[in-house]
């Protein structure tokens, strides 16, 4: 069976998901929708990757439940910097691509949920088909956000 | 009992009557000293602009000046009643310090000039910056106190002859949750219920709404229920001890920041309690499931640890709902403008939605607005949405705006929301808008953050243009100055948070050059040529009742139909609520009845947000959730608030008003009687956290978050432990510093954090974690603060007013 090979895949892509949103939330601390939302929806991620240690291990694999989101001294530098590029429209510009990775990392997510909740409906895994039914739930909210985001902030950033 | 005491008896004597009967008549009148009946030489209609109530009243005018105030016994909301701030604020717009002429900056000072030099700097400005950049260099930031003509016109200028998506009101600060609450769960704007709602009621429970101090009026009418005969219980939640609250027959005071928490205990209770209208929920709405399933987790007990209510209070405050045959809700700021607002405003459109209890007498939402004319800027589009509740993000709609304006659908901005008032100053900050006008309002004192605030609106690269009746804190940061005509001065209608729309005649003339908003924005419209699609002008009128027949016709069949009403109508009678039609020729009471909803995909106005993340939901998502337009249920989880208490900031700050000022003070400070009923900032501490911090009342207190601090004095008072409060009113135009603070703060805004609700977008001023310290001992005298409101002191069961 390979569902625990997906599931340690999933939990790497929640994982990054977790740190792309905290890391575009730090990097927009001056966008406050931006930094708020971000470090809300990165709650999510977290939450994931807890959840799908707890049910790996009936899938074969041992996955750390914590987060692996300690900022490195890259992010650090980084806030302090956004902290002062508030005052510059460029910000915006680079606003766009980074909704665009978050937006691009949650579709992949959500592939993934897809495919494990394919899965646990075939071996009818109850626990496994609860959690990727709520969790691709949150995971696709987390995608909209990120492009109703992108898709706002391109008609401001890309046309100055 | 005499006029003049109303400062202290703010609600005057009770005029009690029974359930189902006519709220009893009590005409209120307020002459200047010296002034008998028999000296005035006219009566002219108008409505209050300092609250949301909608009273109704008549100016006296002689020789050429106000001298006093009658309400209008025949008024539906009223019934002549007056408030403290009607009775004495008009005097504000006489003083001598009005903006009297356009001024405009030279050499970094602003100077008079002509009305033709003002103009030309504001139109040479808008087109340079359309020829460079394009609408999104240009923001309008507007307010909830101009008129519905001057809002039609400013929602055409903006979105129909400059074509900018950015256009919102102050009406953000105020009252977006309404709207949005309103829209998420009855596909579209519009209050459901009425005031006449509280005469049928036999439970009023007030979400966060201290209606003692913000509507006085509709206050009365329910102080005058519980007077008389089969009165209604009161649920009151609110952490602090307001007037509503002593008079609850159930009081909550949770922690700030857990309405969404205490909601969902709410609705669980009414559930578990088998008291659901199964029958109306299954005919009347879609989402019941998602609720039942989300509200399960919410049990009281699990609820009491996280809002700190007891349990046993919660069931109560349950059993209130659970078992009320007509149940009329408020909700204000208390929820608006805290953690997870739009969430837990949805919350009690659900309760009504469970219990089948909208539409019908005594069975009545009120999701109310904070300021007078909220309901304009809302439903003429002046909040950035588009004209009519029209829905921006479906085609057919922005078609037929544009059908009505005679221009191209593509020239109508809807690409994406309307950019909110926070986002508009974002973008300020970032430099993408470089022109911001900004009409009534005055954001270096309302907005969140002030530093950041004034840092935004002080920069050398933005054009800032201020168009109001004084020279506000903002306006001393502008560029060009306009000088407004005031209310009494200009003609125009306006509607309260009941639909009710007043019309309001000029008494007297503007002071010196000053001008109605209406002839600055079609002055504004003609300099800049903006025209439609046959080359004619764009905007077609240019007095007040030609702009109301516009919008007649803007509105007709949509759910805010005017199409009804004329300034005829309203002249020979009193207010009448919206929609007005051939069909209904009177008004309308009531929306909802039976059930039917504006929420069907074609008709509704938004398809709505995710509550917590924000993001529009798409069409295709509508349709399938939503095909026959009922009721939208939407269950919210509970989630802790961004910024919580911690070692160094242990307590909670909410902000908030007195019954005796409005807004920054701008008219009411000039108002002796108001001004000197709360002449100075306050801040109000638990006699708990007085004895933990060393603070006695009078003492000068520093009150501090992460953003800055204030210092007022103390007044110790029966508010929750754990939370400090502070009004918002008072700013820095009446000090040695003009805009900005001296050494210490003294703007509740200073403190306040840059942060909003995701669906309404409102900010959040409710949930700020902060510290108090003391900083002088007082001298044993009370603080300067009322006496006769929430703000009274712990140990005083006395109804004296005014500070010492």
């Amino acid at each position: 069976m390979k569902i625990g090979t997906v599931l340690k895949g999933l939990h790497h892509d929640e994982n990054e998901l977790a740190r792309t949103l905290l890391r575009v939330a730090d990097q927009h601390r001056a966008d406050h929708e931006v930094f708020h939302l971000g470090r809300d929806l990165a709650d999510w991620s977290v939450r994931h990757v807890r959840e799908i240690a707890a049910v790996a291990g009936s899938f074969g694999e041992q996955l750390d439940p914590a987060p692996d989101d300690t900022p490195s001294p890259v992010d650090q530098a980084r806030r302090w910097v956004s902290q002062r590029m508030g005052r510059s429209s460029a910000t915006e510009l680079v606003l766009v691509r980074d909704l665009r990775d978050v937006y691009l990392r949650a579709s992949g997510v959500l592939t993934d949920w897809e495919m494990v909740g394919q899965a646990a409906q075939a071996i009818v895994h109850d626990e496994l088909l609860e959690l990727a039914t709520r969790c691709q739930a949150e995971t696709k909210r987390q995608a909209t956000w990120a492009n109703a985001k992108l898709k706002e902030v391109s008609t401001q950033a890309l046309v100055v | 009992m005499s006029i003049d005491d109303r400062i202290t008896d703010v609600w005057g004597d009770r005029t009690p009557y029974a359930r189902g009967g006519r709220w009893p008549d009590r005409v209120d009148q307020h002459l200047a000293a010296g002034i008998r009946e028999e000296d005035v030489d006219r009566w002219v209609q108008t409505a209050s602009t300092l609250h949301s109530n909608g009273d109704a009243f008549d100016i006296a005018v002689r020789d050429g000046r106000i001298v006093g105030v009658r309400g209008r016994q025949d008024d539906r909301v009223n019934h002549g009643r007056l408030g403290p701030k009607d009775l004495f604020g008009w005097q504000a717009i006489q003083s001598p310090d009005r903006l009297t002429r356009p001024l405009v900056r030279r050499d970094g000072r602003l100077v008079e000039c002509s009305w033709d030099e003002a103009m030309d700097a504001v139109v040479r400005r808008t087109r340079e910056l359309l020829d460079e950049q394009g609408p999104s260099a240009v923001g309008f930031y507007t307010t909830g106190q101009l008129f519905l003509e001057e809002y039609y016109t400013l929602a055409l200028v903006a979105h129909g002859g400059i074509r900018t998506s950015h256009v919102d009101g102050n009406t953000r600060l105020c009252t977006a949750t309404a709207a949005e609450a309103l829209k998420e769960s009855f596909g579209s704007d519009g209050q459901p219920g009425s005031y006449t709602d509280i005469d049928h009621a036999d439970v009023i429970a007030l979400f966060g709404h201290n209606v003692a101090e913000t509507q006085t009026v509709l206050w009365m009418r329910i102080l005058d229920r519980i007077a008389g005969d089969d009165p209604p219980a009161i649920l009151c939640v609110d952490p602090r001890p307001t007037p509503v609250a002593k008079a609850a027959t159930v009081h909550l005071a949770p922690r700030p920041g857990t309405n969404v928490a205490l909601m969902n205990a709410l609705l669980h209770e009414v559930i578990a309690r088998g008291q659901v209208d199964e029958q109306w929920v299954g005919a009347h709405t879609v989402g019941y499931d998602d609720l039942e399933k989300t509200v399960s987790r919410y049990s009281p007990d699990v609820v009491s640890t996280v809002c700190d209510v007891p349990a046993a209070d919660i069931r109560a405050a349950a059993g209130l709902v659970g078992e009320a045959e007509a149940l009329l809700s408020t909700v204000l700021q208390g929820f608006y403008q805290s953690h997870q607002a739009t969430a837990a405003a949805v919350q009690v459109n659900n309760l009504h939605l469970l219990r089948g209890m909208i539409g019908r007498p005594g069975c009545g939402i009120l999701q109310m607005n904070g300021q007078p004319t909220a309901q304009n800027t809302r439903e003429c589009g002046a909040d950035g949405d588009l004209a009519g509740f029209r829905n921006w993000s479906n085609q057919a709609h922005v078609a037929d705006l544009a059908r009505v304006w005679n221009i191209e659908p593509k020239q109508i901005p809807h690409a994406t929301p309307p950019t909110h008032a926070m986002q508009i100053m974002r973008y300020v900050e970032d430099g993408s808008i470089r022109f911001l006008w900004v009409s009534g309002t005055n954001p270096a004192v309302s907005m969140p953050e002030l530093a950041r605030m004034r840092s935004i609106l002080s920069q050398d690269r933005l054009f800032l243009v201020v168009q109001d009746i004084f020279l506000t804190e903002t306006a001393q940061l502008a560029d060009v100055v306009l000088p407004a005509a005031a209310w009494g001065e200009k003609t125009g209608t306006f509607t309260n948070a009941d639909r009710t729309v007043h019309l309001s005649e000029k008494a007297v003339d503007p002071p010196g050059e000053a001008r109605s908003d209406l002839e600055i924005l079609v002055d504004f419209a003609r300099r800049m040529g903006l025209q439609d699609k046959d080359g004619q002008p764009l905007v077609k009128w240019s007095t007040p009742e030609d702009a109301f027949d516009a919008w007649r016709e803007c509105s007709r069949g949509r759910p805010c139909d005017h199409s009804g009403l004329s300034y005829d109508m309203l002249r020979d009678g009193s207010g009448v609520q919206w929609p007005c039609t051939d069909e209904a020729p009177d008004g309308t009471e009531r929306l909802y009845a039976g059930g039917a909803f504006w929420a069907s995909p074609d008709d509704c106005e938004s398809y709505g947000r995710d509550l917590e993340t924000g993001a529009p939901v798409e069409e295709q998502e509508y349709r399938a959730l939503n095909p026959y337009g009922r009721a939208v249920i939407k269950a919210a989880d509970y989630r802790p608030a961004h910024e919580l208490p911690d070692e160094a900031h242990p307590l909670q700050l909410i902000t908030g008003r007195t019954v005796y000022h409005f807004h920054t003070r701008t008219r009411t400070a000039r108002a002796p009687e108001l001004q000197a009923a709360a002449p100075e900032v306050w801040v109000e501490v638990s006699a708990h956290d007085a004895a933990t911090h060393g603070l006695r009342e009078g003492d000068l207190a520093e009150v501090r978050t992460r953003r800055g601090e204030v210092q007022a004095r103390v007044r110790v008072s029966d508010i929750r432990p754990g939370v400090v409060f502070l009004p918002f009113h008072y700013g820095y135009w009446d000090t040695a510093e003009g805009w900005r603070p001296g050494d210490h703060g003294r703007a509740a805004n200073e403190l306040t954090a840059t942060d909003w609700d995701p669906a309404s977008k409102q900010p959040i001023f409710k949930t700020a974690a902060c510290s108090v310290r003391k900083v002088a001992d007082g001298d044993g005298s009370p603080a300067p603060v009322p006496r006769t409101t929430a703000q009274a002191p712990v140990s005083a069961a006395s109804t004296e007013g005014g500070p010492r």
